[in-house]
């Protein structure tokens, strides 16, 4: 309703003003009788209201041309026997809207929370652990940038579409990662921002069928989440998958998560790297007990992984990967190499942390504690922070 | 809406180019202008002399003083604009993206904030 009411009056907060006093109206007028079509009705209520605000409001008339009034209008005319085809148009449009690339990552993803997924500026301002007045500046200023700098309130074309998706989706990704591996601060689990991104990613699914990347992405979250309950110790601490009690992992979203695989499998064009992470995941949760994974199988993900989406993180999970086929010395090598080549490698956490492992496999207890050590200068969670310092403690 | 679309680039590259180099530039330049005045989104635009060539003037408590150039030691410097109408961010982004000097430079695209009254 929120997304149809932007698009007619062309205004984040004129929108929200008008969506606050349509409910306010329906408050009033529903005790008598329901109308037959409550979004239409509180649509077309706000509208009337927004109208009606411009009209009074000398501030508003600057702002809103008395051409858009019009526009409004005879838009809204056409709208009265809104069908749920044009709210799912309009809530796609909105999600390209926040997820413009002329905004800032942050601000895409506290702007997407806010206005697709309806959470409060409080609750935006939690996931960010930022003052909720901070989040507040922060929101303002970029529905201020999609106004003044005309950033469209569309559903781009092809080409510009297959440009802009993999921002939509990165968005997506990044609500769900910012829940699952929390960056900062002594929580490890965010279950709310899981579970928005979820939420998104079905309803990307619902808006945008058939598109492999959507698929695999809703499937790749749904098996990370199937593994959550068991990834957190009752006292905090983090489990590593090898350790994780598999009994625990949820079926639900396993089997949900598996059955998005073979469906986007099952599309022609091009692999995502969504769907291959996916597959990626589903061989560990379909594994019913560790020594049952298949990692050579997971190695040749990988390779396909580092040829399609290449990155440090796809090269140090490779690295582990072939440490549980081909062991790890050779394993060693790779992470090296990685590290080798740049110093802001040498500030990711987890790379210093596998490299412990393997030398701690390779029974090099110097340099593994050295290795942990070097992880737990990086590191800013603190569950994470445990976990090393146990490691070194072992070591001693 | 109207945009500037500011074209920056590393001004000893260009100096550096062959007469040849140069020619084929300009050549670009001319057919993307003349595609965007075909297309109705263009409203002006110019390439500047290289900041070498700049003066810096500053009023302070009343007195002017002026300095020879820019002195931000920036990796590009600002070499021309286009003055575009389009009918919004992504269409004069898609405009900017043709410039030829993005290829090697980067385009700045500034909404024109017009004065009210």
């Amino acid at each position: 309703m929120l997304a149809t009411l932007i698009r007619l009056l062309g205004d984040f907060d004129l929108a929200e003003e008008a969506r606050q006093e349509a409910f306010a109206a329906a408050l009033e007028q529903w005790v008598d009788a329901v109308p037959a079509n409550p979004s239409a009705w509180l649509i077309k209520t706000g509208r009337n209201k927004a109208i009606d605000r411009i009209r009074r409001d000398v501030l508003f008339r600057t702002k809103v041309q008395s051409r858009e009034i019009a526009s409004a209008e005879a838009d809204a005319a056409g709208q009265d026997e809104e069908t749920g085809d044009t709210f799912g148009d309009d809530r796609l449009r909105l999600i390209f809207t926040c997820c413009h690339p002329a905004l800032s990552a942050e601000a895409q993803i506290a702007l997407t929370l806010r206005e697709v997924c309806g959470l409060s500026t409080p609750a935006v301002a939690r996931a960010f652990l930022v003052a909720e007045e901070t989040m507040a500046q922060r929101l303002v200023r970029a529905k201020r940038k999609i106004r003044d700098a005309g950033i469209p309130y569309e559903t781009p074309e092809p080409p510009l579409f297959d440009e802009r998706i993999d921002g939509v989706l990165a968005v997506v990704y990044g609500v769900f990662t910012e829940g699952y591996a929390a960056t900062q601060g002594a929580r490890l689990l965010d279950t709310e921002l899981c579970a928005e991104a979820i939420r998104l990613g079905r309803l990307l699914d619902e808006l945008m069928p058939s598109r492999p990347d959507v698929i695999g992405l809703l499937a790749l979250m749904l098996l990370h989440d199937a593994r959550r309950p068991a990834r957190v110790s009752g006292t905090g601490d983090v489990v590593l998958l090898e350790d994780q009690d598999r009994s625990l992992w949820d079926r639900g979203g396993m089997t949900e998560g598996l059955a998005l695989i073979d469906r986007a499998l099952g599309i022609a064009g091009p692999v995502s790297a969504y769907v291959v992470q996916a597959a990626i995941a589903a061989l560990h949760v379909r594994a019913g007990r560790k020594e049952d994974t298949d990692w050579p199988q997971i190695v040749g993900l990988y390779e396909v992984l580092l040829r399609i989406q290449p990155s440090p993180v796809v090269e140090l999970n490779h690295a582990v990967a072939v440490s549980m086929v081909d062991g790890p010395a050779r394993a060693l090598a790779l992470v090296d190499s990685l590290a080798a080549r740049g110093p802001l490698l040498a500030e990711y956490h987890l790379l210093h942390s596998a490299r412990g492992r393997l030398l701690e496999q390779l029974e090099r207890a110097q340099e593994a504690r050295e290795a942990y050590e070097r992880a737990l200068e990086c590191v800013a969670v603190e569950p994470e922070r445990r976990l090393l310092e146990a490691r070194i403690d072992r070591l001693r | 809406m109207q945009y500037l679309l500011l074209i920056y680039a590393n001004e000893a590259e260009y100096a550096g180019m062959s007469p040849e180099q140069g020619k084929a530039m300009h050549a670009e330049y001319t057919e993307f202008t003349k595609g965007i005045v075909q297309s109705g989104h263009f409203k002006g635009a110019d390439r500047l002399r290289p900041t070498s060539m700049a003066s810096t003037v500053r009023v302070r408590n009343g007195k002017a003083a002026t300095t020879d150039g820019p002195f931000a030691e920036t990796r590009e410097q600002l070499g021309g604009y286009y003055m575009v109408e389009a009918k919004n961010l992504d269409e004069a982004i898609a405009i900017a993206a043709k410039i030829p000097g993005a290829k090697h430079g980067s385009i700045e695209v500034r909404p024109v904030w017009p004065l009210e009254g």
